[in-house]
């Protein structure tokens, strides 16, 4: 504490600053205490310059915890920050900034009506003689975006774009000022492996000029790319600080999660039998598909893999119902289901899992007993004539939340106050109300933890062994390569390629990604 | 040390009652420091007679809050409530008093007859705010705040704005001012109306749904919800019991007018939010809002007690209502901190 920053005294400055100078933040037993819980028990945390150190973690470990402590969103209960080896107090996110620390959080800063330059430059419009300099203002915020290799519209209202364009204006945000503090929270949840180079490139080069920067992520193979240190949290407390390029990913998950875990992935036995779904020449009304013929059979988990915007996502809605089809037709079990509304498709035996589930999938606000029930009120057992059996829906839903593995299996609470995992689940939860024989889902697995993934895998292996179809979109490579008996790779709302088993591979599918090549 | 011992004790209290606020909501605090304030202003507050008084006078308000609930859970309000009860008063009235002038002996057919008719018409403006809402997705405030102007102008226009006499005394003396085992006939519709908007809401499938399409629409249809149908059954409802509200006000006031129930659309909104329903849609309950509509009664009739001016009593329950959207605020700001 008595060693000087130094710097602005004329003294040059030390040859590496990571060592010699006082860490960029540091954290001294950090404890943060709710009423009835202790997130963070005595934590310590340190971020040098030009170092990106990853946070990992399962969900509830604590690490969201601590970046909002880290942000000024939330102060700690007990213990103390340093900045470059001065003790502050981070009151709020301003301050924070202040002093140079920039967060991106998962939870969208944005405001939605305005558009992107409007929101990227929030607080800091340009200005020419008292009134806003719009011309200055679209050059500034494209310069912004060029810089990030972001392919979005300054002009374009924030509203009207998607989850995946949403994070990246959000990441823009931060980069704006040049903060020397970065603390991005899972950024490539949404992002395409392209978009997410391009984010990486930009953390290397906020590094490079010694910004240090929190990084969380759930995904092993980020920690390998971009990770100088690990710290590892597991129940509010830190399990080890590890080096992020040596270490094995054995080690990571052991680490996280106080277990081996062999295999993510289940191997997913390859029988198929009758066509369930039958999609030909498709079109959607707003172009989003076009032209797409696909098939899924029984036991079978068929992948579809593409960029944000290819229409991946879309295939899967227009075939639910919840968007128009200009032209084709959508066979379940050899009948013609163009055009049913999703409460028909869903009686059909037809489910399909939204990729937003805080914005599509959950009443955040109800019970997960309330929530799991939902779409099987009308149906025995829960429906006794008029009426509501409570008492077979609490039965149903207890067997389910036990099916799933939920824990803390809590059927009375909002959803809302649980973990990204564990909604997850409660999702996954509904389609086992009914009898189902058509799963489509669309990014399972995004924003949860190694362990809960892990679980809804064996759960997806689980529903096709016993019968069902199951169309799987994700923009997680690994996931859609390791899990798919067969993979389509749309481009552009087009299906450009389709493999089978070994040729499921990460350089054929990449291939089909971007422009198909001339052959 | 006795000092320590004494401060923790105080901040456990305190950190006890913070824990009964989120659970529970602002509304027992208030009918506490209701209680009490008015039966210090007043000696005649805390009777027995004065209290049933209390529970006659709020049946209305209770009866149309219950409508107004079901619109809050869906996410939207219903600012028509008002007009139906007039609209439903002018036209039972109406309807009762024509019947018993063309057939003078048949009281019971007048009654039934014109209660029909006047809850037809309410229930048709609550079928029309239906109509708008799901059908043609104009916003809750937009529809019921035109249809309360629409419905408004035709009670008076039927009526100039005249009081509506000629209905059977007998509709007064039961369904106004009657008793039936010593309890005042319109407590035992509104106990009746209570029960069946109860297992409407909570042992039912559209029950749930309501929660489901105001907690969230997509996933509500993403679960094969017709929300669609949800919000048509919800605005419809509303109507129905708004007018079986202004049935039951019309046999109290026994002549039918198209100049009441103003305040209503105020007053069960505030009932709702005291009763700790979200204005964001998905959650609220029964008995809660049956309380809120029981604890605005209570206030009404204690400043009447102590002689408080009627002009200074909406102001009262402006504030009041203000006041427990930001106690409701802070309750969401308190369960934030005390998960996450």
């Amino acid at each position: 504490m008595s060693q000087s920053t130094g710097s602005q005294s004329g003294v040059p400055p030390p040859v590496d600053p990571a060592l010699e100078a006082p860490p960029l933040v540091a954290c001294r037993s950090i404890v943060k205490e709710y009423p009835g819980v202790t997130a963070l028990d005595g934590v310590d945390f340190e971020l040098r310059a030009g170092e990106v150190h990853v946070l990992f973690g399962e969900n509830g470990a604590g690490k969201s915890t601590l970046i909002s402590l880290l942000a000024g969103a939330q102060e700690p209960t007990s213990g103390e920050i340093l900045v470059r080896g001065q003790p502050v107090q981070l009151t709020s996110v301003h301050r924070a900034r202040a002093l140079g620390i920039s967060a991106v959080f998962q939870d969208f800063s944005l405001v939605p009506q305005l558009t992107v330059e409007q929101n990227l430059l929030l607080g800091a419009e340009p200005r020419r003689h008292g009134f806003l300099d719009r011309q200055a203002m679209r050059r500034e915020a494209q310069a912004i975006l060029d810089r990030l290799g972001f392919a979005i519209r300054p002009a374009e209202v924030v509203q009207h774009l998607s989850r995946a364009e949403r994070q990246m204006v959000e990441i823009a945000k931060a980069f704006r000022t040049e903060p020397s503090v970065l603390v991005l929270d899972e950024p490539t949840a949404s992002l395409t492996e392209r978009e997410t180079e391009q984010l990486f490139a930009l953390i290397g080069s906020a590094t490079a000029r010694g910004v240090g920067v929190v990084y969380i992520t759930h995904r092993i193979s980020e920690i390998r790319r971009i990770g100088d240190r690990v710290t590892v949290l597991r129940d509010g407390h830190v399990v080890a600080t590890v080096d992020g390029k040596s270490t094995s990913e054995d080690r990571l998950v052991e680490l996280m999660t106080g277990r081996v875990i062999q295999d993510i992935y289940p191997s997913i036995a390859y029988q198929p039998g009758e066509v369930v779904l039958k999609i030909e020449k498709l079109t959607s009304q707003s172009r989003s598909v076009e032209d797409a013929s696909i098939e899924v059979r029984a036991r079978e988990i068929v992948g579809i893999a593409g960029l944000i915007g290819s229409g991946k996502s879309e295939l899967g809605r227009v075939c639910f119902g919840l968007e128009p089809v200009a032209s084709g037709r959508i066979w379940l079990h050899g009948q013609d289901v163009t055009g049913l509304t999703p409460s028909a498709m869903l009686s059909k035996g037809f489910f399909y899992l939204p990729p937003d589930r805080r914005e599509e999938g959950l009443v955040l606000m109800r019970s997960c007993r309330e929530n799991i029930a939902l779409p099987s009120l009308r149906n025995e057992p829960i429906r006794r004539g008029a009426f509501l059996s409570i008492a077979s829906e609490r039965s149903l839903v207890q067997r389910l939340t036990e099916r799933i593995n939920l824990q803390p299996a809590r059927p009375e609470r909002d959803v809302g106050s649980f973990s990204g995992g564990n909604q997850q689940k409660v999702l996954l939860a509904k389609s086992l109300t009914r009898p189902v024989k058509l799963f489509v889902f669309d990014e399972p697995t995004v924003g949860v933890d190694v362990a809960t993934r892990v679980a809804i895998y064996r759960f997806i292996g689980e529903l096709c062994a016993n019968g069902a179809a199951v169309l799987l979109i994700s923009s997680d490579l690994p996931e859609v390569l390791h899990l798919s008996h067969r993979l389509y790779v749309m481009y552009r709302s087009r299906i450009q390629a389709e493999f089978s088993g070994a040729d499921i591979t990460e350089q054929n599918v990449l291939r089909h990604f971007f422009e198909r090549r001339a052959a | 040390m006795n000092q320590q011992a004494h401060t923790e004790r105080s901040a456990r209290a305190v950190r006890w009652l913070q824990h009964l606020f989120v659970r529970l909501g602002v509304l027992p605090f208030l009918l506490v420091l209701a209680l009490i304030v008015f039966t210090a202003l007043s000696g005649n507050f805390l009777t027995t007679d004065n209290l049933i008084n209390v529970v006659r006078q709020s049946v209305y308000l209770t009866i149309v809050a219950l409508g107004q609930m079901l619109a809050l859970l869906t996410g939207g309000f219903d600012l028509s409530v008002g007009t139906i009860v007039a609209l439903t008063s002018v036209v039972g009235a109406t309807a009762m008093a024509a019947v018993s002038t063309a057939s003078p002996d048949s009281v019971w057919l007048a009654i039934a007859l014109g209660c029909l008719a006047g809850i037809a018409a309410g229930t048709l403006v609550g079928v029309t705010n239906g109509v708008g809402v799901a059908v043609f997705n104009v916003s809750p405030f937009m529809m019921t705040l035109g249809i309360a102007s629409v419905g408004f102008g035709i009670a008076l226009y039927m009526t100039s704005g005249m009081p509506v006499y000629g209905m059977p005394a007998q509709f007064g003396r039961v369904f106004g001012f009657g008793r039936f085992l010593g309890v005042p006939v319109p407590v035992f519709g509104a106990v009746i109306i209570v029960a069946l908007t109860w297992v409407l809401v909570n042992r039912t499938a559209l029950g749930r749904y309501f929660y489901a399409v105001g907690g969230n629409i997509k996933a509500a249809h993403l679960s094969g919800i017709s929300t669609g149908r949800t919000l048509f059954l919800t605005y419809t409802l509303c109507g129905f019991l708004s007018s079986v509200c202004g049935m039951l006000l019309t046999a109290r006031l026994e002549t039918g007018e198209a100049n009441i129930g103003h305040s209503l659309p105020l007053e069960s909104i505030a009932a709702c939010v005291i009763g700790g329903v979200s204005l964001r849609g998905g959650v609220g309950r029964v008995g809660n809002v049956v309380l809120g509509a029981l604890f605005i009664g209570l206030v009404q009739n204690g400043m009447n007690l102590a002689r408080i001016e009627s002009y200074l009593q909406t102001v009262v329950l402006g504030v009041l209502l203000i006041l427990a959207v930001i106690a409701d605020q802070l309750r969401l700001r308190m369960m934030a901190s005390m998960r996450d």
